[in-house]
């Protein structure tokens, strides 16, 4: 019988994608498409779906270095047209590149398709290379929401960079009108055989048709969790632990005292923050428990916050895990997110068991997570659009809140240090990693 | 992750699937953790209404039909009432035809005086051949149509569903834009989801859009007999004994016997499950979900060392097995939460075999055949034995298959008599009642514990790592080691 032990780089759940597929945006401008296609792209590629998107908006800058006004974008103006087109053909071009050369297994077509001719256009493309299409449309006639849409993503876009306000306003609104006389938006008759998603108002209502597989399936679960509201989500670590001042990794212990005094600030600190309906969640683990009582308001647990399970190398310091496992030592500095710990987790498993975290936090409004270094890290490369390669050496360091505040595409993020020392545990990615045998480091910090 | 109890209300014409859906989501809603159960006003109807004649009981104008039926519905509501309120139900899924807005604004009306969150599931479906196949799967072994023969049913039913057509009003995109609901449009080609509000609402609705009724068979099986097992302990990482091996090559005859068409095999990523996938000779997937159960501290021990060097945690863990979690371990509680993504991808799928162990094969029996907390962790999983699981009516056919290969037996049955341990304890605690139950520590504030006679105070702050049963309230086993 071949020797079948499982590699210790081996994913933790099966990959459910065979064919690529493409998820097609549609909706007029304003409508949150590109809000979309880049927030789904980043949960996919963080779940560990190789996801890419292609914004036909930017092809058409490159190919029109200045743009002057929305006549531009006016259905009977020909040359325009011409170009749009080209870029559109351009970026299915690199799409098909994309999947084939690149190993990518969802691309994201990010512009208005707002017409019947362009989706058959992208329908034929794909059903020529034997891509999966999944639409997504975006429906909102709510003039609020498009004004701050606007507000939020169109007066800072390259388009309007030496316009006034207002007059960029005017513009664009009389560029959405142009689309509009051709709009025709996905058909509950004449579409029944696509597969695709209806957005209707931010949320508050989803047509769901043909959903074929468990990708399509986890991304409709996504889209409909997710929700514009304006919230914070802060992320810290756990008070200073007896571990830590040991310097030693995992275990379940109790606070040391400087840990209970970072407890003490994080209460005042929140407090001073008056954050309405704060939810706080922590671990099963102590020294989680123990910072969130300080807090004194009401804290849900999660296993699934636990730190990284370290397996052999539990309560163990750096020292003796290099004298113990020199060749674990090693493997993991090859590849510190794939490399799973003898009878423990890799970073991998980590951001599988954190999956229904994420989509919680995407559901909720203002939070307090209250966790550990490696999940820590998990869930910042989440938000910050981290990828594998980075997320192990991003930098968590105890007693540090991130407040972290979605705006625009992305995230803000501001790091507030409560004041109170703490060890620190952060080991740098190694520079010379290729020797069996680790190398000595002069970092005194930890895993 | 429920704070207002839920009503989930199903509308549809009869032979939609509504009671199938019910009861299939109340399976789900149980065995993830949120008590729940259905009221069927069908039910009420045949309690009160011994005798069902024929359809004309269904008629619109049949004064003396539609007051005993609205009687049936107020029946019902008012369990639906206690259930929530005093029996510490969470979700209760009201499942009769609620056709008409005017009995939707009834059953809202009652929420909104009891303070629970209405979600509607409505199931709409004009394809005949989906129809037939529901009247014939479970509506001819229904007690109404227990002395008719096969045509009269139909007929019959037929005319009963013409009865509710007249006056069905299905939810509306525009009347009904503030409630919250889905439409399941043709089993499942279509959704449309309005206004979801909250944690399980969300979780409701990615279950049933991904539910599916296409006939498939579901077989489970654990790992060939592994030297572990061999040896009398527990969890590690073997690979396959002799006779394991042997299973596997029975296995693979078994399942090339069967014929399935478009077979998917999954395993755990143990070496066990994955050795005896291989004899299979098909590709197989992977989960690290499936993996056995890790009992920590007690990994690769046989029961009598546990029973030795953990006396007081084998004592604990007959006392409520499901909740028990092994020191630096997991639960089955534990087990059943990871295992729900498998669970989800199981739904999606269709025929499939999958190669797990023993506390994951009756953490999936029993989400398959509707087993409680208490039964789960004593259900019986003998290695060498297939279980094929067919879905049928509302429920689940089970064939049993052993594979005529000899292996130990690794079942515990259900202790008679409780183990005790020489220092019991009392507590007086104040437990604080968990935002998030029924999965996390509790903290104990205040501790005293007697023992011989004396009595002397624990320190506060100190963290149980189970949920505290009424007994366990008040008889806890508080060790100093443990504390």
């Amino acid at each position: 019988m071949k020797d079948v032990s499982p590699k210790s780089f081996l994913a933790s759940v099966p990959q459910f994608t065979n064919s690529p597929t493409m998820i097609v945006l549609v909706g007029l401008p304003a409508r949150g498409k590109t809000y979309i296609s880049k927030k789904l792209t980043r949960y996919l590629n963080w779940i560990g779906v190789p996801t890419k998107v292609f914004n036909v908006g930017q092809y058409r800058r490159e190919a029109v270095r200045s743009y002057s006004n929305f006549e531009f974008f006016r259905p009977d103006n020909e040359e325009a047209m011409k170009i749009r087109k080209a870029c559109a053909l351009s970026a299915l071009k690199d799409v098909s590149a994309y999947f084939t050369q690149d190993h990518g297994q969802v691309a994201v077509f990010d512009a208005t398709n707002t017409t019947r001719e362009r989706r058959e256009v992208i329908l034929s493309f794909a059903k020529e290379y034997g891509y999966k299409v999944f639409f997504v449309e975006s429906i909102c006639d709510d003039p609020e929401i498009i004004a701050e849409n606007i507000k939020q993503v169109k007066l800072s876009s390259p388009d309007y960079v030496n316009c006034d306000k207002d007059e960029a306003v005017a513009d664009f609104l009389k560029r959405i009108e142009c689309y509009k006389v051709t709009y025709v938006p996905l058909d509950d008759d004449c579409d029944r055989n696509l597969s695709y998603i209806k957005i209707f108002n931010v949320g508050s209502r989803y047509l769901v048709n043909r959903v074929q597989d468990h990708i399509q399936s986890r991304i409709v679960y996504y889209l409909m969790n997710i929700h514009v509201t304006p919230r914070t989500i802060y992320l810290c670590r756990h008070g200073e632990s007896d571990l830590n001042l040991l310097g030693r990794i995992g275990g379940d212990s109790g606070l040391s005292s400087r840990g209970n005094k970072f407890a003490a600030a994080l209460g005042k600190y929140i407090r001073s923050q008056c954050i309405p309906d704060l939810k706080i969640w922590t671990s099963h683990m102590k020294r989680t428990i123990q910072t969130a009582e300080a807090v004194g308001v009401p804290y849900e647990q999660w296993k699934a916050l636990n730190e990284i399970d370290a397996g052999v190398c539990e309560e163990m310091t750096y020292e003796e895990i290099q004298e113990h496992y020199p060749e674990e030592f090693a493997l993991r500095d090859q590849d510190k997110y794939r490399y799973r710990y003898p009878k423990g987790e890799s970073y991998e498993d980590l951001v599988h068991r954190l999956e229904p975290v994420i989509m919680e936090l995407e559901r909720q409004e203002n939070v307090l997570v209250v966790c550990h270094q490696a999940v820590m890290r998990c869930l910042l490369a989440y938000f910050l659009d981290k990828s594998a390669d980075e997320l192990p050496y991003l930098k968590c360091p105890l007693h540090t809140v991130l407040k972290l505040t979605p705006v625009a595409y992305g995230c803000k993020v501001e790091s507030v240090f409560l004041n109170v020392e703490a060890v620190n545990t952060h080991r740098d990615r190694p520079v010379v990693s290729v020797n069996t045998h680790a190398q000595t480091h002069t970092e005194t910090g930890l895993w | 992750m429920t704070n207002c109890p839920t009503l989930i209300v199903t509308v549809g014409l009869p032979a939609r699937g509504k009671t199938y859906i019910s009861k299939k989501l109340t399976r789900y809603l149980n065995w993830i953790g949120v008590p729940t159960k259905e009221f069927n006003v069908g039910q009420y109807r045949r309690e009160c209404v011994k005798i069902y004649k024929s359809f004309e009981f269904f008629r619109p104008d049949n004064e003396e039909g539609l007051k005993i039926r609205k009687q049936c519905a107020s029946a019902a509501l008012n369990d639906v009432r206690q259930y929530l309120t005093e029996e510490g139900g969470q979700v209760a899924v009201f499942d009769a035809t609620n056709t008409t807005r005017e009995r939707r604004e009834t059953i809202m009306r009652f929420a909104d005086q009891n303070g629970f969150k209405v979600f509607f599931v409505e199931s709409v479906c004009e394809d005949p051949d989906v129809i037939a196949e529901n009247i014939v799967q479970v509506k001819l072994g229904s007690p109404d149509y227990r002395h008719c023969n096969t045509e009269q049913a139909v007929e019959d039913f037929m005319k009963r569903i013409k009865c509710y057509e007249n006056s069905y009003e299905p939810l509306d995109e525009v009347l009904d834009r503030e409630l919250s609901f889905i439409k399941i449009i043709d089993v499942g080609r279509r959704y449309l989801v309005n206004r979801v509000l909250d944690h399980i609402q969300s979780r409701i609705v990615y279950y049933l859009m991904n539910i599916h009724i296409t006939p498939r068979s579901i077989y489970l099986c654990r790992h060939g007999e592994s030297d572990l097992n061999v040896k009398g302990r527990i969890g590690g990482d073997s690979g396959l004994s002799s006779r394991g091996k042997a299973f596997a090559c029975c296995l693979a005859k078994f399942i090339h016997a069967q014929d399935i068409p478009d077979l998917k095999v999954w395993t755990s990523q143990m070496k066990r499950t994955i050795q005896t996938a291989e004899a299979l000779g098909v590709p197989y997937e992977q989960w690290k979900a499936l993996n056995e159960i890790d009992a920590g501290v007690c990994e690769e021990l046989m029961y009598e060392e546990i029973q030795q060097r953990h006396p007081l945690e084998f004592a604990l863990r007959d006392q409520d097995k499901y909740r028990y979690r092994y020191p630096k371990g997991e639960s089955y509680e534990d087990l059943v939460q990871r295992l729900e993504p498998v669970i989800m991808e199981l739904e999606r799928q269709e025929n499939i075999l999958v190669i797990c162990h023993q506390a994951v094969m009756r953490c999936l029996l029993a989400y398959f055949l509707d087993k409680t907390a208490e039964e789960l962790p004593y259900l019986k999983c003998p290695l060498h034995t297939v279980l094929k699981l067919t879905p049928v009516a509302y429920g689940c056919k089970v064939e049993s298959i052993f594979l005529k290969v000899e292996a130990v037996n690794t079942h515990r049955e259900r202790p008679e008599v409780r183990n005790t341990h020489t220092h019991t304890g009392y507590c007086s605690c104040e437990f604080p009642r968990p935002v998030c139950a029924p999965r996390c520590h509790y903290m104990v504030r205040a501790c005293v514990m007697e023992h011989n006679g004396e009595r002397s105070s624990l320190q506060p702050n100190f963290l149980l790592r189970n949920k505290p049963s009424q007994e366990m309230a008040r008889l806890v086993f508080l060790h100093a080691q443990d504390a």
